[in-house]
């Protein structure tokens, strides 16, 4: 039978370190969504603008992102791009650049279902009332679409606060990094990813939870 | 094209070798993972869908546990803790087992979906004719449920290539971190990682023309 003993103290000493580390971790993932929405939306209305020169390029973009492992495209900017002359990111400027770029792809998706599902008729009628194109985008596009796309971008949150555990790879001190470096200082494996793990799960569930009293009030169509 | 020292066509035939290899180890860790998973994560999927109340109980806290952890997390956890049990398995089969246990839990996810998608009727219909449990399953319920689950499972077996490059993290030559050694032999960092990423496209795309002839083949199923 196996011998261990738990010793959570290495948990508690530490605690502040994994909380920082949390808080890393979420901050990264929040700002990539919030970078990768503006992305996707954009990616999103050239998809659907009806032109080739327009819609092929993001197309490819989209394809390419999400057939290439994150890790790879971390990788790639995080060491690919001094080649090219742009050293003035650091790695944590880097990685949001690589999780907004790889969350636009995902969200362009999701705005162009949202798009492709809102009722022609809503765009007619805001044309009958004379609506400028502007504003029907505004006022009656985007809001319908918001409604329609927040599960979805609420689901994409949390997959990208999981992927944020990559940016250990490039040794951004967030959750994973943490844990593995308690995890190589004490060798108490148990604790550190037992703690690691929960701490990741309570937050996808509070995450998950947020997002559907969010959903609650704001996804409903009136 | 030029073959002198420092290009990227020779360069990457100095490389052959090390490259294949992590181009295996890539594809049979993948591959080895898919079939575990699938194995694995049907029988969960269905004691999810039909089972005996506390097992279907520790089936979902297994699938919700495994699905709201990150990969690199799992991995890791894999590798560190295996040893604890006084199992001393190398790095390869650690993270095998690390990326099987994710992909059950999705799997089984979504075979629970796809057979509470089969009409309960069908069911039915099946039980009022004498069919044993395990002959409603095999002959009326999963080859309807196998259409709805075509989709998603070939995006599990996407994310499962995908997720071998997490892999190189606990040391696994496979591609990634092959294409990690060449690079730091020849600094010709953007060379092979566009060249590692076109394999990977390659593989993906590959693996999502496979899914779609398989769509095409159960495509008879209409309901």
């Amino acid at each position: 039978m196996i011998d261990y003993n738990f010793d959570w103290t290495v948990i508690t000493r530490n605690a502040n370190k994994f909380l920082e580390a949390l808080a890393l971790g979420l901050g990264l993932a929040v700002v990539s969504l919030l970078i990768g929405c503006v992305i996707g939306l954009a990616a999103a209305y050239a998809r659907v603008s009806g032109r080739r020169w327009l819609s092929t390029p993001i197309w490819a973009y989209v394809e390419l992102i999400r057939c290439t492992p994150l890790l790879l495209l971390v990788f790639f900017v995080y060491f690919g791009l001094p080649e090219f002359g742009i050293y003035f990111l650091d790695k944590t400027e880097s990685f949001i650049l690589t999780l907004s770029l790889y969350a636009g792809a995902y969200m362009s998706e999701v705005f162009r279902a949202g798009l492709s599902s809102i009722p022609k008729q809503y765009v007619e009628a805001a044309k009958a009332i004379g609506m400028r194109p502007w504003q029907r985008q505004r006022w009656v596009v985007l809001p319908v679409m918001f409604r329609i796309t927040l599960p979805s971008v609420g689901n994409n949150l949390i997959s990208l606060f999981k992927d944020t555990s990559l940016a250990a790879a490039i040794a951004i001190p967030e959750l994973t990094f943490t844990a593995r470096q308690i995890n190589a200082n004490t060798f108490r494996v148990m604790e550190v990813w037992l703690a690691a793990s929960a701490m990741y799960l309570a937050t996808a569930y509070l995450l998950a939870l947020g997002l559907r009293l969010l959903e609650r009030r704001y996804a409903t169509i009136r | 094209m030029d073959f002198a020292p420092g290009t990227f066509a020779f360069e990457a035939w100095q490389a052959r070798y090390s490259l294949l290899r992590g181009i295996w180890a890539t594809l049979s860790s993948s591959g080895l993972t898919i079939i575990a998973a699938t194995v694995a994560g049907v029988l969960i999927g269905t004691i999810l869908a039909y089972g005996w109340r506390p097992l279907r109980w520790l089936a979902r806290l297994y699938v919700d546990v495994l699905r709201g952890i990150p990969v690199l997390v799992l991995i890791l956890f894999t590798y560190y803790g295996l040893s604890l049990f006084g199992i001393n398995v190398p790095a390869y089969w650690a993270g095998v087992i690390a990326l099987s246990a994710f992909a059950t839990a999705h799997i089984a996810e979504n075979l629970r979906g796809a057979v509470q998608s089969v009409p309960a009727g069908q069911m039915e219909a099946a039980k009022a004719i004498g069919l044993r449990f395990d002959q409603r399953l095999r002959y009326v319920i999963l080859p309807q449920a196998i259409r709805r689950m075509l989709p998603p499972w070939v995006n599990t077996g996407l994310e499962v290539v995908k997720g071998t490059t997490l892999l190189s993290v606990i040391g696994v030559v496979e591609l990634l971190l092959s294409t990690q050694q060449i690079v730091a032999r020849n600094y010709m960092i953007i060379d092979f990682y566009l060249f590692a990423g076109l394999l990977y496209l390659i593989i993906n795309f590959a693996i999502a023309q496979l899914g779609a002839a398989l769509e095409r083949r159960f495509s008879y199923l209409r309901y």
